[in-house]
């Protein structure tokens, strides 16, 4: 792994947070600086690509129609993928998706999922036989730390930003008509990672904090103040009371951030 | 300083044994002033020290043992041995040769080939090398006859004995060189196949009831009885 | 999701399977079930039946993965096709592939990688018959296998679900339980330490209901953990009751 970082620098970060600083100034709490675009692939239904600091993330939805899960007739179908392309970090490689993507994925999936964000109900074509199916593909295309968060907020803007197609069924086929209706979102969580660093929670890990870092943990909240995804991860641990600790500040960051981008 | 477990008690990874003034032994590990277990195995305490005896581990490489291992590869100027443990260990041609070794000349597998069982002994060890092995002393090198069982290692210390009484008596009472390698594998060659089936049956009851007390007592009453049954058969 | 006739808990707080909303399900464990492996164990659990084996220490093949200064855990959670109602496929599922990932995690810090640098152990979990908390039975049995393997740990670790449905806060849950719920969250605790190793959730908790789940899950573990090491233990206590 090249860009290793280095005994000193791992330190340094250490000492630093275990007195309540990083090293890029910010508060434990803090996040970076986080700009959102919408609408900049015209070829996809919806696109959207988000900066958490340097870190760059850029989400693509397509709309397919297709046939709906046996347990589920009359819902559409949502398929999260992500990819960590190679361009994005000397520590990505070409290849099938990893275990490190398809975790990603299956995050980003898992806070739009449970919190019910997409009406799948009114993806629903004729129930049983056809649906509409979401595809959300995840690029990274810069890793500065924290994909998590990033690529749930690029996701959940490209879905407000996706269209689907008007349609008629015609002699039982579906007939793309012209104009488009929204996607039909209505919730809108947010996921906050937290990593674990001297025994500190702190929010908003970047590149270096991760590769000190002993844990971390990501929530998923949503518009009611609701958990609906947690995720640990990495080889450390959590007490319990750091698990709810990170709770509390996870409600908070989540309403801070839904104002901020209204919404 | 309280001590949470008795000596001679079983204790599984992660019991608290004791806290306080206490030194983390063998299989134990501090944390706090508390000293807990990190192996299942049973607890002994050695003054301050902690220790438990474990009743699973793998075998680690300590210079000085006699091993037992399996020759699995030939390699360009030596061979690669596996000694049942998490490091392969290293028999230079050198060491067996003793005299240069000449790559044009000396066919190393014509020594030593994949497949064949030696006893060797550990002359170096730390963590940057992998273990290297001498065959360079009287009773090592290569094995040619007998049956070779394999036990936890943690147990060769009770098949030995105190002062070797256990292994004595086995040896006697089988009529059967035994040679025993640290690294859980044993060597033993008897006069017959009968005598090897009970000098192994003798070991195996050993790995089982290596906790227990009154063992010696009870192996030797153990190989007796089976010698009377033998001769009683013979004669019928 | 509830919105089925047929409830999963009723008036007086009895689910599907008669259990009362703290009560596991019924848990045999046996250690050292495989010849071959180093250290192995089997776990039932209600339904779910898994096996779980460790190979290693041992040198790690090919060298380059092996770290210089630790050993390398690697973890393969696999379902058998015919575990689950519908046949699954025998090529790993991204669900595997992220379950394996995640039960690694849980294990790792109980282990003191440190001690034997550039070797690999290898964990293998085969469920042969699942039915819902599959990821915590299976940390409960490959935390079994290590030690079995004689493995250096810090503690055992041990696993156990909580969630919610119908409005009460449940330990344990079967599949239906999972799938028909509005809460699922597996936990996996090192007892000794207080330390979680695993905690995911889907479904939608308040804080509350969250801190209430999380409680419920770690009593549940502390129960387990006796079991685990009952389980260790018994193989070694039976002989010596033959000497007494």
């Amino acid at each position: 792994m090249s860009a290793m970082i280095t005994r000193v620098k791992q330190k340094q970060i250490a000492q630093l947070i275990s007195r309540g600083k990083r090293l890029d100034g910010r508060g434990l709490t803090d996040y970076r600086e986080i700009k959102v675009e919408q609408g900049i692939i015209e070829k996809a239904e919806g696109s959207a690509r988000v900066l958490l600091g340097k870190t760059e993330v850029m989400v693509g939805t397509k709309i397919e129609t297709g046939e709906p899960f046996s347990d589920t007739p009359n819902e559409g179908v949502l398929t999260v993928n992500a990819e960590l392309v190679p361009l994005a970090s000397p520590t990505f490689e070409a290849g099938p998706p990893d275990e490190n993507s398809i975790e990603l994925a299956r995050i980003v999936d898992r806070g739009i999922r449970e919190s019910k964000a997409i009406d799948l109900e009114k993806l629903c074509i004729e129930p049983g036989k056809k649906v509409f199916v979401v595809f959300v593909d995840v690029y990274v295309l810069n890793h500065d730390g924290n994909l998590i968060d990033a690529s749930a907020l690029a996701a959940l803007a490209a879905l407000l930003n996706t269209k689907m197609p008007n349609y008629e069924i015609e002699e039982g086929e579906v007939k793309i008509k012209s104009g488009y209706t929204p996607l039909p979102i209505r919730r809108h969580p947010i996921t906050v990672t937290f990593a674990k660093i001297s025994d500190k929670l702190i929010v908003d890990p970047w590149l270096e904090e991760e590769q000190v870092m002993d844990a971390r943990i990501s929530m998923a909240i949503d518009d009611d103040g609701n958990i609906c995804a947690i995720q640990k991860g990495g080889s450390g641990y959590f007490e319990p009371k750091q698990v709810l600790e990170a709770a509390n500040i996870a409600k908070e960051k989540a309403e801070e951030i839904r104002k901020k981008l209204k919404w | 300083m309280p001590i949470y477990v008795e000596s001679r008690q079983l204790v599984t990874p992660g019991d608290l044994i004791a806290e306080g003034d206490y030194i983390a032994g063998e299989n134990t590990y501090a944390e706090d002033k508390k000293i807990y277990a990190s192996r299942i195995g049973i607890v002994e305490y050695e003054d301050k020290k902690v220790n438990v005896v474990a009743l699973r581990a793998f075998y680690i490489p300590r210079v000085g043992d006699i091993v037992i291992g399996t020759v699995v590869e030939v390699g360009f100027n030596g061979w690669t041995v596996d000694i049942n443990a998490p490091y392969q260990a290293i028999l230079r041609a050198s060491d067996v040769l003793s005299r240069p070794f000449k790559p044009q000349q000396d066919e190393l597998s014509q020594f030593l080939d994949i497949g064949d069982l030696i006893v060797a002994k550990i002359t170096a060890y730390d963590r940057a090398h992998d273990p290297q092995l001498t065959v360079g002393e009287p009773g090592l090198g290569k094995i040619t006859r007998g049956q070779i069982i394999r036990i936890t290692p943690t147990k060769i210390p009770r098949v030995i004995g105190r002062k070797g009484s256990m292994i004595s008596i086995i040896k006697k009472e089988t009529n059967c060189q035994i040679i025993l390698g640290l690294n859980g594998v044993i060597l033993i060659t008897g006069k017959s196949l009968e005598d090897e089936e009970l000098a192994i049956m003798a070991i195996r009851k050993i790995e089982e009831e290596s906790h227990t007390s009154g063992l010696t007592d009870r192996i030797t009453q153990m190989l007796k009885e089976e010698k009377a049954k033998r001769e009683e058969n013979k004669n019928e | 999701m509830s919105e089925k006739s047929e409830k999963l808990i009723d008036k007086k707080g009895v689910r599907l399977d008669g259990r009362k909303p703290d009560e596991l399900r019924p848990i045999k464990l046996e250690v050292g079930v495989l010849s071959n492996a180093d250290g192995s164990a089997y776990i039932e659990q209600g339904k779910n039946k898994i096996l779980a084996a460790v190979y290693g220490p041992k040198e790690l093949h090919p060298k380059h993965m092996a770290l210089p200064d630790r050993m390398v855990l690697r973890c393969r959670y696999h379902m058998a096709p015919f575990s689950v109602q519908e046949r699954k496929s025998p090529a790993p599922s991204r669900r595997e592939i992220e379950l394996s990932k995640v039960i690694r995690e849980a294990l790792e810090p109980s282990i003191f990688l440190e001690y034997y640098p550039k070797t690999g152990i290898d964990i293998f979990v085969e469920v042969l018959q699942a039915d819902g908390s599959t990821r915590c039975a299976s940390i409960v049995a490959a935390s079994l296998a290590l030690a079995d393997a004689g493995i250096p740990m810090r503690d055992l670790v041990v696993a156990c679900s909580a969630g919610k449905i119908d409005d009460t806060i449940i330990l344990d849950l079967m599949d239906t339980e999972d799938k028909m719920g509005s809460a699922d969250v597996p936990l996996a605790l090192m007892p000794n330490l207080n330390a979680i190793t695993l905690l995911q959730m889907d479904g939608t908790l308040t804080l509350e209901e969250f801190e209430k789940a999380v409680n419920l899950a770690l009593e549940g573990c502390k129960k387990i953990y006796a079991l685990q090491k009952e389980a260790l233990k018994s193989k070694y206590v039976s002989v010596k009751e033959v000497e007494e």
